[in-house]
C-alpha cells in the first residue's frame, strides 16, 4: 500500500478568462488511512479527486502514488473511484456481473470461470447476493447500485480508493449501511481512502484525517478529532456551527448580521488575499482593522500554523507562527 | 412492441410496411413478364379493363411496372440509408477515439457538411460518382451521412459524460471497447428511429434523382423514372404519372410512421392508460382535530397514476391541517409520497395522475372543485412554492426582477414599473445584497442559495399565507442551508405565514418546524411535535439512523434493514411490517389507523411504540 500525494496540484479550465477549480493544493492520503475532504459545492473537491484518476486535466503540480506520478502509471492504475450518483454510474445495458468483470485487470484472472468466481466473491464482499450478477442495474435500489459500484472499484485491486459523495444520493436508512460497509472494507483490505463529502457528520464518522476545502484551496487539515473539536479556520467553525442538528435551534449559533447573508465568492474572480474574507466572521467585514486579510494570502505560510490553517488570525497560534509573524498577528 | 401495434398509427404503419416489403419481394417474381410485355396495339392508352392504369409509350402496363418497381425503389433507398448511417456513425464516433486535434478536425468537417442543404450535397456527389444507379446510391448515402454523424456525435457526447463511462475509463477500459460496449448500445435506440425516418427521406431523394434522369438508368426503372416517363404523357394518361407518385408518398409515409411508432415506444415508457377502476382507499386516520381557523385542511388525500397493469397509488390517504403561521415538516425517504403531497395540495399534479380527497381546502376554498380560473388568483398570491433545484425554477432567458414582477402584473394588476419596484423590495426582504442591481441580472448570475432566496422572494410578491418548500436546501451546502432556513423562519415570524417544509433530513425539519409529519409508503405514520418523543418504530429508526456530529465513531451505524415497498406492491397490512423490529401478526393482516395518542400526537401503529 502506498501514499497518495497531491503535490501543489492545480486544475484550470478554459483559457485566459477561465476558472481555476483547484489552486495549488497539497494533500497527502497516508497508506491505510482515510482522509475526509469537506467543502461546499463548487469548492473543487470533486475536481481534485477526478484529477487523481485522470478525469480532470492537471495544469500544474503532480499527483503521486507511492512516489510515482500517476500519469506514468499503466492504464489500469491501482487507484479507483466510486461516484456520487448510483443511477448514472452503472451502464444501464450491462448486467451487474459484466460491469464488475470489466474492471478486473486483464491477465490477472484468465478464463471465464475464474472471472465469474471473482465477480461472485466481490458481490459477496459488498453484501450482495452473488446471483445478482446476471441482473441489469435497472431493478436495483440506490443502495444496492452503490454496492455494485463499490464492488466494481474493488475489482481493480486498488491501493487507493476515492469515494466522491457516495452517500449523498442515498436515503438515510441506506446511508448507514453503505458507510458501515465502506468502513469495514477499508479496514479489512487496508485501503488508503480519499472520502469526499459535503456532510461533515459523514466525514467525521469515517475519517482519520479531515481536510477542509474552500474555493479551490485547502484551508485546514489535521487529525479528524482535533479539527472538529478545535477548528482553527473560521470556515471550519462556520461549517461545524451550521451542521443541522435536532438538538440546537436555528438561531442558537453564529448569528452575525454582517456575515449572515453574504454570498459565496465568485470562483471566476476569487477575492484578493484571503479567499474567505468576504464571508469571514473574524475578517475585515467585521473588524475594519484587519487589512492584512485583503492584502496577504494566508496559504503562503499556512504550513507553519496548527492544522495548516490558511488564516492570518487562526485561533490558537502555534508557537512558531506567533514568532514568525510577530506584530501583524496582534 | 406489441403495445405499439395496438395503437392506430402503429398498426397502420406496420401493415403498410409489411405490404411494401411483401410487394418488394413478390412483385418482380409474379409480374416480371407482365411488366415487360410490349403491346404495340396499345401505346400510351388511358386506364381500361385490360390495363387498369393504362399503358406507357411502348404499350407496357403501368400498374405492373409500378408494382415491380417497388423492389428496386425500396432496395435502393434502404441501401443508401445504410451507407448514410454507417458513414455517419463512423464520422460521429470517430472524435471519441482520435486524439484531440484530429477529433476537432473531424467535428469541424461534419459541422461544415451539415451546413450544406441535403439536395445540394446529393447533386454534388452524383457529379463526382457519375450518373447511374451506383453513383446515385453513394450520393444519397453520403448526403445523409452528415446529419447522422451530428446526431451520433451529440448522443455519444451525452453518454460519454455519464459516470459509468468515467468509471470504465478509470478501470483502464480502452477507447474502442468503451465505444463498442458502453457508448453504442446506449445511443442505439434514437439512431434506429432516425434511420427509419431517414429511409423515407432517401426514398424521396432517390426518386427525385431518377426523375431528373441522373438516378436509375434504362432499362432499369424505379418510381422516379416511371414518374418522369408518365409526366411526358400526363394529358393523355394522368394515371401513369400519379401512380408512381402515390407509391412514393405511401412508402415514404410507411417509413416515417414506423419511425414515429418506434420513437413512441422508446420515448414514452410510462405506457397507456389503464381501464381498470381506481381503487378506493377509505381513510385510515382519526381526524377530529381542532380545525377552527385552519389554513389548510387535508383529509384522505390520494394521488393515483394509471399504469397498464392497474393503478399505482403513491399517496394513499393523507390527512393533516396547517394553521396560520404554523411550520410543519414532512419527513420521509424518497418514494414516500412527500413531494407528491406538496404538489397535490397546490394543485400542481398533472394529468394523467388523479388527485382525490375527502376534503382539501386552502383558506376556506375547496382546491379540487373550485374552477381553475377562480383558484388561480388565490393560489397565485397566497401560496408560494420553493422547489429543490434552484437551477430549473427560473426561466434562464429573463431577468430575475422581471420574473418576480410578472407575479404582481398577473395577479394584482400592478403596472410594470410598480411591479418592478415591488420586486426589488422583495428581493431586499429576502436579504439579497444589492437588490436593485441583482434584479437586473439573469438567473445564471445568481448562486444556488441566492436563487432559492429569489424564489422565496417571488412567493412574497403576493401575500403568501402558506409557503411549501420541497427540499429547498438539498442542493446547497450547510452554511447556505442555514441562511435559507433562517430566512424561512423570519418570513414566518414577520408575516404569520405558514410553512410546509418537505425534507429527507429529520434534523433540518426538527430545527425549523414545531410539528412534523413522518411519511412512509404514501401514508402519514406519525404526526408529532418536533420536541416530542417519537412512538412509531419507523420514526425511531429514522432518528437513530441519522448521523450527526455526536455519533459514536467507534460503533457501527444504525441501519434500517430492507427497503420500502414499491408503490404498486404495498402489502395489505402495515407497509413497514417487513422492516419493523416489533412486528406482530396483526401488523401483517391489518393496516394500522393513524390514531391520536394525545392532543398533538397521532401514530399509525398497532403497538404505538409500547412494545419496543
Amino acid at each position: 500500500m502506498s501514499d497518495l500525494v497531491f503535490d501543489s496540484v492545480s486544475v484550470r479550465y478554459g483559457g485566459r478568462r477561465g476558472l481555476t477549480a483547484v489552486d495549488h493544493v497539497g494533500l497527502t492520503v497516508p497508506a491505510g488511512q482515510v482522509v475526509g475532504l469537506v467543502g461546499e459545492s463548487g469548492s473543487g473537491k470533486s475536481t481534485l479527486a477526478r484529477a487523481a484518476v485522470g478525469l480532470s486535466p492537471v495544469s500544474a503540480g503532480r499527483v503521486l502514488l507511492g512516489g510515482v506520478d500517476v500519469r506514468e502509471l499503466p492504464r489500469r492504475r491501482p487507484l479507483q473511484m466510486v461516484f456520487q450518483d448510483p443511477y448514472s454510474s452503472l451502464d444501464p445495458r450491462m448486467s451487474v456481473g459484466e460491469s464488475i468483470a470489466e474492471a478486473i485487470p486483464r491477465g490477472v484472472l484468465p478464463g471465464r470461470g475464474a472471472r465469474r468466481d471473482e465477480v461472485a466473491r466481490l458481490l459477496d464482499l459488498v453484501n450482495l447476493d452473488p446471483d445478482r450478477a446476471g441482473h441489469l442495474p435497472g431493478g436495483l435500489s440506490g443502495g444496492q447500485r452503490q454496492r455494485v459500484a463499490l464492488a466494481r472499484a474493488l475489482a481493480g485491486r486498488p491501493e487507493v480508493l476515492i469515494a466522491d459523495e457516495i452517500t449523498s444520493a442515498l436515503d438515510v436508512s441506506v446511508q448507514g449501511a453503505v458507510l458501515n460497509l465502506v468502513r469495514s472494507l477499508q479496514r479489512r483490505l487496508g485501503l488508503s481512502m480519499l472520502f469526499i463529502s459535503h456532510n461533515l457528520a459523514v466525514v467525521r464518522y469515517l475519517s482519520d484525517i479531515v481536510a477542509v476545502m474552500y474555493l479551490g484551496r485547502i484551508v485546514e487539515v489535521g487529525p479528524a478529532e482535533q479539527v472538529l473539536t478545535e477548528p482553527q479556520h473560521p470556515y471550519t467553525r462556520d461549517l461545524l456551527a451550521a451542521a443541522p442538528s435536532a438538538h440546537t435551534s436555528l438561531f442558537d449559533t453564529g448569528v452575525d448580521t454582517a456575515t449572515a447573508d453574504t454570498e459565496p465568492a465568485d470562483p471566476h474572480h476569487p477575492p484578493s488575499g484571503c479567499r474567505y474574507r468576504t464571508r469571514c466572521p473574524v475578517g475585515p467585514l467585521v473588524r475594519a482593522d484587519r487589512e492584512l486579510c485583503r492584502q496577504a494570502d494566508p496559504t503562503e505560510d499556512a504550513a507553519h500554523r496548527r492544522h495548516s490553517a490558511a488564516c492570518h488570525f487562526a485561533e490558537n497560534h502555534s508557537h512558531q507562527s506567533v514568532i514568525s509573524r510577530g506584530a501583524s498577528a496582534s | 412492441m406489441a403495445k405499439a401495434l395496438r395503437t392506430p398509427v402503429g398498426a397502420f404503419s406496420a401493415a403498410l410496411l409489411a405490404l411494401v416489403l411483401a410487394l418488394a419481394v413478390l412483385a418482380p417474381i409474379l409480374w416480371h413478364g407482365n411488366a415487360f410485355e410490349v403491346d404495340t396495339e396499345a401505346i400510351g392508352q388511358g386506364p381500361s379493363a385490360a390495363h387498369w392504369l393504362g399503358t406507357d409509350n411502348l404499350g407496357r402496363d403501368v400498374l405492373f411496372r409500378v408494382l415491380v418497381a417497388t423492389r428496386l425503389s425500396v432496395l435502393l433507398a434502404v441501401l443508401a440509408t445504410a451507407i448514410g448511417v454507417v458513414t455517419g456513425l463512423v464520422l460521429g464516433t470517430l472524435p471519441s477515439l482520435l486524439p484531440r486535434s484530429a477529433a476537432r478536425l473531424v467535428t469541424a468537417a461534419v459541422n461544415i457538411a451539415v451546413a450544406f442543404p441535403g439536395l445540394l450535397l446529393v447533386l454534388f456527389f452524383s457529379v463526382i460518382f457519375g450518373v447511374g444507379t451506383h453513383g446515385a446510391v453513394l450520393a444519397v448515402g453520403f448526403a445523409l451521412a452528415p446529419a447522422f454523424a451530428r446526431l451520433a456525435q451529440t448522443l455519444s457526447a451525452s453518454v460519454a459524460g455519464q459516470d459509468f463511462v468515467s468509471a470504465a475509463r478509470i478501470s483502464g477500459v480502452g477507447r474502442i471497447r468503451l465505444l463498442v460496449r458502453h457508448i453504442l448500445p446506449n445511443i442505439g435506440e434514437p439512431l434506429v428511429v432516425n434511420a427509419t425516418i431517414g429511409a423515407g427521406a432517401s426514398l424521396l431523394t432517390f426518386s427525385g434523382l431518377s426523375f431528373l434522369g441522373i438516378g436509375v438508368q434504362a432499362p432499369d426503372y424505379d418510381w422516379g423514372r416511371l414518374l418522369g416517363e408518365g409526366l411526358n404523357g400526363i394529358y393523355v394518361n394522368p394515371a401513369a404519372a400519379l401512380a408512381p407518385g402515390a407509391a412514393v408518398v405511401l412508402v415514404g409515409l410507411a417509413f416515417n410512421l414506423a419511425g414515429e411508432t418506434v420513437a413512441g415506444v422508446i420515448g414514452v415508457r410510462t405506457g397507456s392508460r389503464t381501464s381498470a377502476p381506481r381503487p378506493h382507499i377509505p381513510a385510515r386516520e382519526e381526524v377530529a382535530e381542532d380545525r377552527d381557523g385552519a389554513l389548510l385542511v387535508v383529509e384522505n388525500l390520494q394521488v393515483a397514476f394509471p399504469r397498464p397493469s392497474g393503478w399505482t397509488v403513491p399517496v394513499r390517504g393523507v390527512g393533516f391541517t396547517v394553521r396560520a403561521g404554523e411550520a410543519i415538516g414532512v419527513v420521509g425517504e424518497s418514494g414516500s409520497g412527500k413531494s407528491l403531497t406538496g404538489l397535490a395540495v397546490s394543485r400542481l399534479v398533472e394529468s394523467p395522475a388523479v388527485v382525490t380527497a375527502d376534503r382539501l381546502e386552502f383558506a376556506g376554498k375547496p382546491v379540487l372543485t373550485t374552477p381553475e380560473r377562480e383558484l388561480r388568483g388565490l393560489l397565485g398570491t397566497s401560496l408560494a412554492m420553493v422547489f429543490q433545484d434552484p437551477m430549473t425554477s427560473f426561466n434562464p432567458t429573463r431577468r430575475i426582477g422581471h420574473q418576480l414582477a410578472e407575479v404582481s402584473e398577473q395577479h394584482q394588476g400592478l403596472p410594470r414599473a410598480k411591479a418592478l419596484a415591488r420586486a426589488v423590495d422583495r428581493l431586499r426582504a429576502v436579504r439579497i445584497p444589492a437588490a436593485e442591481r441583482r434584479a437586473r441580472q439573469y438567473p445564471h448570475e445568481f448562486s444556488g442559495g441566492m436563487r432559492q432566496r429569489a424564489m422565496i422572494g417571488m412567493g412574497l410578491m403576493g401575500d403568501p399565507r402558506l409557503i411549501i418548500a420541497d427540499e429547498p436546501t438539498t442542493a446547497l451546502d450547510v452554511t447556505v442551508q442555514r441562511q435559507l432556513l433562517r430566512l424561512l423562519a423570519r418570513t414566518r415570524a414577520e408575516r404569520d405565514t405558514a410553512i410546509i417544509l418537505i425534507s429527507h433530513d429529520i434534523a433540518v425539519v426538527s430545527q425549523t418546524c414545531e410539528r412534523m409529519l413522518v411519511m412512509y409508503a404514501g401514508r402519514i405514520v406519525e404526526d408529532l411535535p418536533s420536541a416530542a418523543t417519537p412512538r412509531h418504530p419507523y420514526t425511531r429508526a429514522l432518528l437513530a439512523a441519522s448521523l450527526d456530529l455526536e455519533t459514536d465513531r467507534d460503533a457501527p451505524l444504525v441501519v434500517i434493514p430492507g427497503r420500502p415497498p414499491e408503490p404498486d406492491r404495498v402489502p395489505d397490512g402495515c407497509a413497514f411490517a417487513d422492516r419493523c423490529p416489533v412486528v406482530t401478526d396483526r401488523c401483517r393482516r391489518e393496516d394500522p389507523v393513524l390514531e391520536r395518542v394525545d392532543a398533538t400526537h397521532r401514530v399509525a401503529c398497532w403497538h404505538k411504540g409500547g412494545a419496543a
